[in-house]
Formats: structure tokens, C-alpha cells, sequence
């Protein structure tokens, strides 16, 4: 049986043993129709000209690890950013773990999806969010129907969250072959900030396949900053579905941070339904072996005055590959946009491949529209200049691919997580920098 | 100290240097001068290691050592330093944080440990005051957005830092006003000594007025085809240099 037949077939006994009672249910049996009937992608769609996800479903998955799997703080601590004070929403094989996480209710909800999903206090609120963001794309929906876990965030308006919230996903290889589908919802209200952190760690060489949804809602004036890091081991997919609507004045960014996985795919959409939003999209893919990292992003502009800034640098090395795929729409409505679009890459060997494509579709008349790609290797004048003085070639690649992502880093707003990149970036490139950005 | 002789270098194929003798001892300062074209940047990409140019002939011996063989950054370790005509802009790398690596490396290949951070800001505000740089700059991304004067004077920046003992100015007065000029000539003069030596590289008298040389060299055709003193420097801003291309092809 491949990997969707075991899906289609074990919903209505998913259903059962979570619960049906509740509004989600209705959700979700719409979600799994829309799942059988498109499947999974496949090249043939536009979207997945440069992505194929046959290698990654041939696996025989289990979709519902059963076994509980402990880790001890210790072994793991390296993956959180430890050197803060910060609310941890962790799961293991799916689970949530109480033990590694710290949760609250004080003031604002930082918990977990199943417990918004099934109780009444948190019925207004799913009702009004719960897969209003998402699109009805087939992976989409496949998280949809299994969505029974994952960080619940709700941010009531006029409050600062002073610290971080870390949501993490560990998987123990418990299982042969595990597929995961965490799904995330995080409503922000009006005048409120938080930042995230999100973090998909594989614990050993056992493949995992995880095909996440997160749902992002800024209300006016909010303010959402989100860091996803992506450094997991080398058997290890995930396919990110992030869904970000935004409010009147709201201000939201994502930087995406891949520097390992076998297959890496992300989906990042920002909806902005007001005017003089700012939303932000950053990354810096760093990969080689063979692996594959995928950005599609979509930047919807609705209403007038609003700006969004896409910059996305990539290295790849050895017989890696790479995919932008970047979407601009601004609506006829949405005059005075400023839309930025920027993806530069350097290819370090002769066999690793980007394929990079902006999509910009403008029908109003009054906008400041920019996008920009280039592919290249590193710059020989620049790297005599550095070696005449004395840096040997490997570090002054290093130090120019790490001056390379530079910018993409000047955002990040968390020093520790700017620290903790730096040093991830510096370990990738192997070189020792002796010094912070 | 450098003994080069007779040069040959090429790049693409195409012939550039042919067969140049040059001796500068420690202590000295040599001017090489010349009409575009003659091949004094190559000359001086040639000395600091660029790859793309090819040595067919000749040698040069840097300290009793051919170091036709050593990369770029081992020269630099030995003591080599190029000022460059262009100096390349290296967004994301501060001034500071480019200088603490580069400085770094060379000791490592010295086999000295690195420099604590207390000497090297020492280190760092002793020769940012030599050369009048403003503190800000230092923390700016290396030569982005800097006006030609302040690249220049950046350039002899990080020779009072690195403090070789052979330092190429290639063309460093082009694009300086006479205050910058004053600035970063003072600069070399301050960091001269019996144990260093200077090659500047100018197509005109006037930086000469105030890095004074010991011998000026001209090179035409990828030749040096006259040297004399600092006289010969004034010949040349008076005469231009049709009478040597005369002479040469007489």
C-alpha cells in the first residue's frame, strides 16, 4: 500500500481514537477529501517542477508512533537555545513532553493544540482561526485531517512577551520510519509582540518525514518574529506549510534557517488583509552531500501601502540542490506597494544546482515592485585581496560566504539566536571565524 | 630583502613583464614610475602571489627564499604587503573584525598564539590615531561605501598593522586630495624604518614630494628602462615620459 492509501485508510480510526465531537472534526473530514483527491504533488505541477517528493514517500511510515520515548534534558539541550530565559512547548515522536517543556496561562496561552481543540474556553478561538489561514493545497490538508497536535499560542492584545517561546519537535527513530504532522496556531492580538522559535530534530538515522502546518494570525498593530531553524540529520524531510495573515499595521517576519535534512520544503505564505503592513522573509540555506532545500514563498499584497522584504541566500556545495520560487501578487486595490524581492546564491561545486525563479504579478499601477536573482561563485578579487593579507583560502571563503549571509542575520532581533546561527553557519562552512557578526 | 631577476609574466598568454631586475635592500625606498600600461600594477600583483598571472621566467627572492611557489597568504606571512590601486569591498566584514582575523592567521602561520584582545585594541587604537581614522569607520563593512581617500588611507591602515617588512603602494595617491595625500604619506613615513623597505608605485612626482625615494625606476614595456634618484622623478613631471619612450625605441 503507498503511503497515501495507508493515510486515506487509517483516518477514520485516527478520528475515533482523538475525538469527533468537536468542530475540527468537520475541518477535518473535509480536509482528508481534498487530500484523496489531489494526493500527493508531483513534478508535473508547476510548484513542484524542481522538488520531488518520491524519494521521501516510498518509506513505510508509522503515522501514529505509539511507543513513549523518554530523553533525558541533558542529551538534548543543545538544541534548544539554552542560554535564555524562554517558554518551551516540546514534543517527542509527536508527544508532547511535559518534562522538557514549560508552558503557561498567565496572561496569555502557550500550550498545546489538543487541549485548544477540546476544550470549550478555547472554542471561540479555534472556531475563528483554526484553518482560516491555510490554503486547501493537498499537503495542507493532509495536516489538517491529522491535526490533533502541536503549540496552541494565543497572545491577548496590549502584551509584550518578554521571553521566547521554543517550540520543538524531537523524533527518537523509535520506530523504523515515523511521519509526523505537528500543527501549529498562534493568534496574536491587537498591539501584542511575541517572538518564536521552531526547531524539527531528528534524534537518530531512522527516516522521519514531517509535513508541518503553522498558522500564524497578527491582528492590528502586533508584531510576530519567527525563526525557524532547520539543521536536522541527514534522513530526515520536512515539508513546512506556514500560513501568515496579517492585520492593519502589523509587522511580521520569518527567517528560515537550513542547514541540514534530506529533503527540506518550504512553504511560506503571507496574506495581508489591512493596510501599512510590513512583512519580512529572510533565509540562508547552507547545504551539500545531497541534499535539498525548496523555498516557495507567496507574498500576497491585498490593500494599499504596505511593503514586504524577501531576501534568501543560499551556498551549496557537493551535489546539493536548491529552489526559490518566489511569488509576488499585488492586487489592483493595493496601490503604493513596496515589494522587495532578493536570491543570491554562490555554488561552491561544479555539481550543485539552484534553480531560482521569481513570479511577480502586478495589476496596480503605483507600486515600487524589485526582484533580483543571481548565481555565482566566489569573488577571486575579493579573495586575493583577502589572502594578500595573510588569510589563508579556506578562511577567507569562509569568511567571505559568512559575510555573505551577513545581512540576512542583521535582522534577527534575538542576540542568543544570532549567536547560535553564527556558530551553526561558521560549523557548516568549517572554519574556525573568531569573531561574532 | 627582494631580488628580483629577470622577470617574465604573462597573463592569458599575453606577455606583460619582460624581464625585469630589480634589488631593494632594507632601509630603502624605491619608486617605480612609468606611463599607463608599462605594467606596474602586474608588477605588483606579481610580487604579492595573484594567481592569474603567470611567472615564465625568472625569479624572485624575497629574504634569501624564491617564493614563486608560495600562495598569496604565505607571502604575506613572510612579510609581503600590497597596497592595492582598487581595493575590494568586502560587505559583512567589519574593518576590525577583517584586521583581528588577518593579523591572527599570520602569527598562527608564525607559530605565535593569537593576540589577546586587550593588545590587540591597543594595537588597533595606536594606528587608527596614526592614520586618522574615526573609530566609526573602523566598525563599518571593509571599504563599503568608503570615498577613495578613506579606502587609501585604510589600505595603510592595516600595513601599520600588519607591519611587513616589504610594502607595495600601488598607485595609493590616485583619488586622494592633498589632505588625505599628507595623511597617509605621513603615515608610511612614521611606520619607515632601517629594517623595512618601500615600493611606490605612482605615475606621478607627487606623492614623491612627500615619501621621499632613494632610487626611482622606470618601467616601460615591461621593462625597467631607466632608474636614477629622486631627481629623475622631477625629470619626469617636467618632460613626461615621451623622451624615454624615444630613447628606448631609438
Amino acid at each position: 500500500m503507498d503511503l497515501k492509501d495507508k493515510l486515506v485508510s487509517s483516518f477514520l480510526a485516527f478520528e475515533n481514537r482523538v475525538d469527533v465531537d468537536t468542530y475540527v472534526h468537520d475541518v477535518r473530514s473535509d480536509a482528508i477529501k481534498i487530500f484523496e483527491e489531489k494526493g500527493f504533488p508531483t513534478k508535473k505541477e508547476e510548484a513542484w517542477k524542481y522538488t520531488s517528493l518520491n524519494s521521501v514517500l516510498k518509506q513505510d511510515y508509522s503515522l501514529f508512533p505509539q511507543k513513549e520515548s523518554s530523553i533525558e534534558y541533558g542529551d538534548v539541550k543543545k538544541y534548544f537555545i539554552h542560554d535564555i530565559d524562554s517558554y518551551k512547548i516540546v514534543f517527542i515522536d509527536g508527544k508532547y513532553s511535559s518534562y522538557l517543556s514549560q508552558t503557561t496561562h498567565d496572561g496569555i496561552d502557550v500550550c498545546l493544540m489538543s487541549a485548544a481543540i477540546s476544550k470549550p474556553k478555547y472554542r471561540l478561538v479555534i472556531e475563528n482561526y483554526f484553518n482560516k489561514a491555510a490554503t486547501k493545497d493537498s499537503l495542507s490538508s493532509l495536516n489538517t485531517a491529522f491535526s490533533s497536535e502541536g503549540a496552541y499560542i494565543h497572545i491577548p492584545k496590549n502584551k509584550l512577551v518578554e521571553k521566547p517561546i521554543q517550540i520543538i519537535h524531537f523524533s527518537t527513530g523509535s520506530e523504523a520510519a515515523t511521519m509526523l504532522q505537528p500543527r501549529n496556531l498562534i493568534v496574536v492580538d491587537e498591539n501584542s509582540h511575541v517572538q518564536i522559535i521552531e526547531r524539527h530534530q531528528s534524534l537518530t538515522n531512522n527516516p522521519v518525514l514531517t509535513n508541518s502546518v503553522t498558522e500564524i494570525f497578527t491582528n492590528k498593530r502586533a508584531i510576530v518574529d519567527y525563526y525557524k531553524i532547520q539543521n536536522d540529520s541527514e534522513n530526515a524531510s520536512l515539508i513546512d506549510n506556514t500560513f501568515v495573515k496579517q492585520k492593519r499595521e502589523s509587522h511580521a517576519s520569518v527567517h528560515t534557517f537550513s542547514f541540514g535534512g534530506k529533503l527540506i520544503r518550504n512553504n511560506l505564505n503571507f496574506f495581508q488583509n489591512g493596510e501599512r503592513i510590513d512583512s519580512t522573509l529572510k533565509g540562508v540555506t547552507i547545504i551539500g552531500n545531497k541534499q535539498h532545500v525548496d523555498h516557495n514563498t507567496l507574498v500576497h499584497h491585498i490593500e494599499p501601502n504596505c511593503e514586504s522584504h524577501q531576501d534568501y541566500k543560499g551556498i551549496f556545495d557537493d551535489s546539493s540542490t536548491g529552489v526559490f520560487n518566489g511569488k509576488v501578487v499585488v492586487e489592483k486595490e493595493a496601490q503604493k506597494t513596496n515589494a522587495f524581492q532578493a536570491n543570491n546564491n554562490i555554488l561552491i561545486s561544479d555539481k550543485a544546482t539552484i534553480n531560482t525563479k521569481p513570479q511577480l504579478e502586478i495589476f496596480a499601477d503605483d507600486v515600487k515592485c524589485s526582484h533580483g536573482c543571481t548565481i555565482g561563485q566566489l569573488d577571486e578579487s575579493a579573495m586575493f585581496y583577502m589572502r594578500s593579507r595573510g588569510i589563508p583560502e579556506k578562511e577567507a571563503k569562509g569568511l567571505l560566504m559568512y559575510a555573505f549571509s551577513n545581512n540576512v542575520l542583521s535582522s534577527v532581533k534575538i542576540p542568543e539566536v544570532k549567536q547560535r546561527i553564527t556558530k551553526l553557519i561558521a560549523t557548516k562552512l568549517g572554519v574556525n571565524i573568531g569573531f561574532d557578526l | 630583502m627582494l631580488k628580483i631577476e629577470n622577470l617574465h609574466a604573462s597573463v592569458e598568454d599575453k606577455a606583460i613583464l619582460r624581464g625585469i631586475n630589480l634589488e631593494v635592500k632594507p632601509g630603502e625606498v624605491h619608486a617605480i614610475m612609468g606611463p599607463n600600461g608599462s605594467g606596474k600594477s602586474t608588477l605588483s600583483s606579481v610580487i604579492a602571489g595573484k594567481e592569474e598571472y603567470d611567472v615564465t621566467e625568472g625569479s624572485i627572492i624575497f629574504n634569501d627564499e624564491d617564493i614563486e611557489d608560495l600562495a598569496a597568504e604565505e607571502r604575506a606571512h613572510k612579510g609581503i604587503f600590497l597596497s592595492f590601486q582598487y581595493p575590494v569591498e568586502i560587505p559583512g566584514v567589519s574593518v576590525t573584525n577583517f584586521m583581528k582575523t588577518a593579523i591572527n592567521e599570520t602569527r598562527k602561520a608564525q607559530g605565535l598564539e593569537e593576540m589577546p584582545a586587550k593588545d590587540m585594541l591597543k594595537l588597533i587604537r595606536e594606528k587608527s590615531e596614526l592614520l586618522e581614522i574615526d573609530r566609526k569607520f573602523l566598525s563599518r563593512s571593509l571599504n563599503e561605501g568608503f570615498s577613495g581617500g578613506e579606502k587609501k588611507r585604510n589600505e595603510i591602515f592595516q600595513m601599520a598593522m600588519l607591519e611587513p617588512k616589504l610594502a607595495i603602494l600601488d598607485e595609493t595617491d590616485s583619488g586622494l586630495d592633498i589632505d588625505a595625500l599628507r595623511i597617509v604619506a605621513n603615515g608610511v613615513n612614521k611606520l619607515k624604518n632601517k629594517d623595512n623597505a618601500v615600493v611606490v608605485i605612482t605615475h606621478y612626482q607627487r606623492l614623491l614630494d612627500y615619501i621621499v625615494p632613494d632610487f626611482v625606476h622606470v618601467l616601460y614595456n615591461g621593462r625597467i628602462v631607466k632608474s636614477g634618484g629622486k631627481e629623475l622623478a622631477h625629470e619626469l613631471e617636467e618632460k613626461g615620459y615621451d623622451w624615454i619612450k624615444e630613447e628606448v625605441n631609438a
